[in-house]
C-alpha cells in the first residue's frame, strides 16, 4: 500500500508529514483501517438503496445467510485488525525504552510546556513546588540544594537529535495536560501527581508542533512548544551552548 | 390542561419541552462556536468579540445540554411517558407522583444549569467531562469556581431525576404489561427504553458519587481526584488525601459511555419499528435484534476505558478495552443486517416512504457512517493519533448526536397523530428530511478530514497561534468555513419542521385512527369504557405475505399465515 502523506507540514485534511520511526506503521494501518471502513459504509449504503429498488420475492430466507454468515465475515476482519493494531501498541507501550534512550522531562502546566535534561550526570535534580518561580528563571522549581539538579538544562524548546531513541517522562505540575506531536504521532497526557512515559525515535531533522490536546484552561489553544529535531552534530553543539551558559 | 399533573402524557409533553428549549440554546452555542472558530475577530452582536474562555463555556454548555437534557431526556423520559404505557397496555406509570417529580426536577436542573452564564466568572470551561482538577479548582480559570457549582448542581439534580424516571420506566415495563403481552410481543421500541433505563439506573448512581466526591474536594479539601499537593496558577492547596484525577475518569466514563448507548438505544428500537412497519413486513430475526440490544447493553458498561487509552492508563488494560469495544461492532453490525433484510426488496404498492420512514432510514444511515469509525478510534495505536482530534468529534455527532436526532424526528413525524391529532404534511417532511441529512453529513463528515489533519478539540482558534503549530492548524481553514455554512444549513433547515407544525396547528383534528396502519398497541382504538380490560393477541408487526393486509396487536380474530422468521 502506497502512503499518500506528502512530506510537507499538512495540508489540513489528511495525515500531515510522518517523521518517528514508528509512524509508517501507524499511517499503513490508519490507511488500510479508513479503506475498509469506507467499503463497508459503501456496502451497507448500496444495500439499503438496493433493497428499496428492488421487488420483494417469495419469502424463505434464512437466519444463517443474511445474520450469521456476514457477521462471521465481519468478525474475521475486525479480529484481523485488532490482532495488526495490538502489534503495534504492544511495541510501543508494552516495553519501555532502551536503557541507552536519551531522557528528556515533559512538563506541562498553565499554559505552557517545559522540557528538562538531565545534564551530565544522567540524573534529574529534585524539584519543590514552593521554589518554582519563572520569573526568576527556575520555574520547575529545581532544588539548588541537589547537586544532581545542578547541571539540568530546562528549555521551552524540546531539541532532540534524529535517529536516537528518546525516553519522555511526562509531568504535571496543576491539571491534565495532552502532550501530543502530530508529525510523530504520539499522545499521551500529563496528569498531575504521576510520571507517565513514552518513548520514540525521530527520524527526519525539522521543527514540528507540539499541541495540548486536553481542555486545560482559556489559554489551551495557544498551549503550544516546538519540537527542533536536528542532526548528532548539531545536537552536540546545542548541548555545548547550553552547558556553558550554566 | 392542568399543569401539576401526574399523568404520563402531560409529563411526556414536560419532557419534550424541557429538551425542546435545551436544543435551541444548545443550537444557539453550536453556531456562535462555528462563527468564532471560522472567523475570529467576528464580534457577537449584543456581547463583542467571542474570548477564549468564553468559548470554552460553549463548548461545556453545548455538550453538557445536547447530551443530557436532549438526547437522554428527549427519547427516554419524553416519548418514554408519551409512549410507552400505550405501546405496552397500560393507562399509567408505575409511580405517577415520583414521575411528576422527577419532571419538575429536571426543568430544576436545565434552569440552574442555564443560570451559569449569568453568575460571575460565566459558565464552566472545562468540557462536559470536567476533568479534575481544572474542575476542582476555582483558581484553574474563569467560570470554574461559581458556575463549575452550579453544573455539578445541575447534573446531580439531573442524575436524581434520571433515576427517578428509570426505576419508573423499568417498574412499569415488568410490572404493568396487559394481558397477553409477553416479552417476545413487547416491541422493539419498548426493548430499547427497557434497557436504555437498566443502563441510566447503573450509570447515573455512579455518576451522582463522583459528583459528590468532586464536590467534597472543591469544598472539604477531601482528596479523590486531586494530589495531596495540590498546585494551581501558582498556589498550593493542601488537600487531606492523595488521590488521582484518573479515578475520575474511571467513574466518569463508567457514567459517560452507557450514557451514549442511553441516547441511542430508544432510536435504534423504534428505527426497527418504523421500517417494519413502512416495509409491510416483521422486523428480520426479532428476536436477534431484541438480544442485540441487550448485549449493547451489557457491552456498553464494560467498555469505558477507549476513552482513555492516552490518558495514563496501563497499556495491558488498553489492550482489554479495545477488544472489548471492538466486539460491540458485532451486535451493532447484526442490527445493520436486520435493518437492511427488513426494507429488502420494498419496491411494491404497498410500501409508502413516508416521512417517518425516510428519517428511520437516515437514522441507519448515520448509524453506518458515525459507528464505522468506532472501530477505528476502539485500537489504541489508531487513538493515539486520534485522540481528542475532529475525528471523534465527527465520530460522535453522526452515530450519537444526528442518529439521536433523527430518532427524534422520526418519533414526532411518526407519533404526531397520537400527539396531537393531526398529521404532518407529508411534502414539508420530505424537504426537511432531505435537506437535514444533506446538512448533517455536509457538516460532520469533514470534521474526519480535518481531525486526520491533527486539529484538536476545544481549540479556539486555529490561526494566529505561534508556528509551527500555526502552519499544521491554519491549513484547515478552508475546511472549517466550509463545515460552517453546512452548519448554518443544517439549523436553517429545521424552519421546514416548524412551518410544518404551524401549518398543520390550523388543520382540523384528524379522525382516522391507524394512519399508519401499525401493528402495535398505541394506535388502537380508545375503548369507550376507560376501565376496559386491555389484551394483546399476538406479537407485532404481522402483515399479510405481499403486506397488503395487517394483524395489529389488539385484534382478536386468528392471525395471518405471516412471513417466517
Amino acid at each position: 500500500m502506497t502512503l499518500a502523506v506528502a512530506n510537507t507540514p499538512g495540508h489540513g485534511w489528511f495525515l500531515p508529514r510522518d517523521a518517528a520511526l514508528h509512524g509508517p506503521a501507524l499511517d499503513t494501518h490508519l490507511l488500510l483501517n479508513l479503506w475498509i471502513v469506507l467499503g463497508l459504509a459503501a456496502l451497507a449504503h448500496v444495500l439499503l438503496l438496493a433493497g428499496l429498488a428492488v421487488r420483494r420475492r417469495s419469502e424463505g430466507t434464512s437466519v444463517a445467510m443474511q445474520e450469521y454468515l456476514p457477521l462471521v465475515v465481519l468478525i474475521a476482519v475486525f479480529g484481523w485488525l485488532a490482532v495488526r493494531s495490538q502489534q503495534l501498541w504492544s511495541a510501543q507501550r508494552y516495553v519501555g525504552a532502551a536503557p541507552e534512550a536519551m531522557q528528556v522531562e515533559v512538563t506541562g502546566e498553565q499554559f505552557a510546556w517545559y522540557f528538562r535534561y538531565p545534564g551530565e550526570d544522567a540524573a534529574f535534580g529534585q524539584t519543590k513546588f514552593s521554589l518554582i518561580s519563572a520569573g526568576s528563571g527556575n520555574p520547575l522549581g529545581i532544588d539548588p540544594v541537589d547537586e544532581k539538579g545542578k547541571d539540568d538544562i530546562v528549555t521551552s524548546q524540546l531539541v532532540l537529535p534524529a535517529g536516537r531513541e528518546v525516553d519522555l517522562t511526562l509531568r504535571s505540575l496543576d491539571v491534565i495536560h495532552g502532550f501530543s506531536v502530530p508529525e510523530m504521532r504520539l499522545k499521551q497526557n500529563a496528569v498531575p501527581g504521576q510520571a507517565s512515559h513514552l518513548h520514540f525515535t525521530p527520524t527526519a531533522p525539522g521543527e514540528y508542533a507540539i499541541l495540548c490536546t486536553q481542555v486545560c484552561g482559556l489559554g489551551h489553544y495557544r498551549m503550544q512548544a516546538v519540537l527542533r529535531v536536528v542532526t548528532a552534530d548539531e545536537f552536540e553543539t546545542w548541548t555545548k551552548t547550553h552547558e556553558v551558559q550554566r | 390542561m392542568k399543569i401539576f399533573s401526574t399523568h404520563h402524557r402531560i409529563i411526556g409533553f414536560g419532557y419534550l419541552l424541557i429538551s425542546s428549549i435545551a436544543v435551541a440554546v444548545g443550537t444557539g452555542l453550536s453556531l456562535v462556536m462555528r462563527l468564532h472558530l471560522t472567523w475570529p475577530d467576528w464580534s457577537l452582536p449584543l456581547h463583542g468579540p467571542v474570548l477564549p474562555e468564553e468559548y470554552l463555556a460553549l463548548v461545556t454548555m453545548h455538550g453538557t445540554l445536547m447530551l443530557f437534557f436532549v438526547l437522554t431526556v428527549a427519547p427516554q423520559s419524553g416519548f418514554g411517558n408519551l409512549i410507552l404505557p400505550a405501546q405496552i397496555g397500560t393507562r399509567h406509570m408505575a409511580f405517577p407522583r415520583w414521575n411528576a417529580a422527577g419532571m419538575w426536577l429536571m426543568l430544576v436542573a436545565l434552569l440552574v444549569l442555564l443560570s451559569a452564564f449569568i453568575v460571575p466568572g460565566g459558565a464552566p470551561i472545562g468540557g462536559w467531562t470536567a476533568y479534575p482538577p481544572l474542575s476542582e479548582s476555582s483558581l484553574a480559570g474563569p467560570g470554574q469556581g461559581f458556575g463549575m457549582d452550579l453544573w455539578l448542581a445541575s447534573i446531580t439534580l439531573f442524575g436524581i431525576a434520571g433515576t427517578i424516571s428509570a426505576v419508573n420506566t423499568l417498574t412499569t415495563i415488568v410490572k404493568l404489561r396487559c394481558e397477553g403481552m409477553t416479552w417476545e410481543r413487547l416491541p422493539l421500541t419498548v426493548w430499547g427504553w427497557f434497557t436504555a433505563a437498566m443502563l441510566s439506573v447503573i450509570a447515573f448512581s455512579v455518576l451522582l458519587a463522583a459528583l459528590v466526591l468532586l464536590f467534597c474536594d472543591r469544598h472539604l479539601q477531601s482528596g479523590f481526584f486531586v494530589p495531596a499537593n495540590e498546585w494551581i496558577n501558582g498556589v498550593m492547596i493542601p488537600h487531606r488525601g492523595d488521590g488521582s484525577p484518573l479515578l475520575w475518569l474511571h467513574l466518569f466514563w463508567f457514567f459517560g459511555h452507557p450514557e451514549v448507548y442511553i441516547a441511542v438505544l430508544p432510536g435504534m428500537g423504534l428505527t426497527s419499528m418504523v421500517l417494519a412497519n413502512f416495509a409491510r413486513r416483521r422486523v428480520f430475526a426479532y428476536k436477534l435484534m431484541i438480544a442485540t440490544t441487550l448485549l449493547i447493553g451489557l457491552l456498553g458498561i464494560l467498555v469505558w476505558g477507549h476513552h482513555m487509552f492516552v490518558a495514563g492508563l496501563n497499556p495491558f488494560a488498553g489492550t482489554v478495552f479495545s477488544v472489548a469495544s471492538l466486539a460491540i461492532a458485532i451486535p451493532s453490525a447484526a442490527k445493520v443486517l436486520s435493518w437492511i433484510a427488513t426494507v429488502w426488496g420494498s419496491k411494491s404498492k404497498q410500501i409508502r416512504l413516508t416521512t417517518p420512514m425516510l428519517f428511520a432510514l437516515g437514522f441507519v444511515s448515520l448509524f453506518v457512517t458515525g459507528g464505522l469509525s468506532g472501530p477505528i478510534l476502539a485500537q489504541p495505536i489508531l487513538d493515539e493519533y486520534l485522540h481528542n482530534t475532529f475525528f471523534v468529534v465527527a465520530h460522535f455527532h453522526l452515530i450519537m448526536a444526528m442518529a439521536g436526532v433523527f430518532g427524534l424526528l422520526c418519533a414526532t413525524y411518526y407519533w404526531y397523530p397520537l400527539m396531537f391529532h393531526r398529521q404532518l404534511s407529508e411534502p414539508l417532511g420530505k424537504v426537511h428530511f432531505w435537506c437535514t441529512l444533506a446538512g448533517a453529513y455536509a457538516t460532520f463528515l469533514p470534521m474526519h478530514l480535518t481531525g486526520l489533519g491533527g486539529e484538536p478539540r476545544h481549540y479556539a482558534q486555529l490561526n494566529g497561534i505561534v508556528k509551527p503549530a500555526n502552519d499544521l492548524l491554519s491549513a484547515t481553514m478552508p475546511m472549517q468555513r466550509h463545515i460552517t455554512y453546512s452548519a448554518l444549513l443544517l439549523a436553517v433547515s429545521q424552519v421546514f419542521f416548524f412551518w410544518n407544525i404551524l401549518k398543520t396547528a390550523r388543520q382540523p383534528s384528524m379522525t382516522e385512527e391507524n394512519p399508519w396502519q401499525a401493528t402495535t398497541l398505541e394506535w388502537a382504538p380508545q375503548p369507550a369504557d376507560e376501565d376496559e380490560l386491555i389484551r394483546v393477541y399476538r406479537e407485532p408487526c404481522q402483515y399479510g405475505a405481499r403486506g397488503e393486509s395487517f394483524s395489529p396487536q389488539w385484534k382478536p380474530e386468528i392471525p395471518l399465515q405471516h412471513e417466517a422468521e
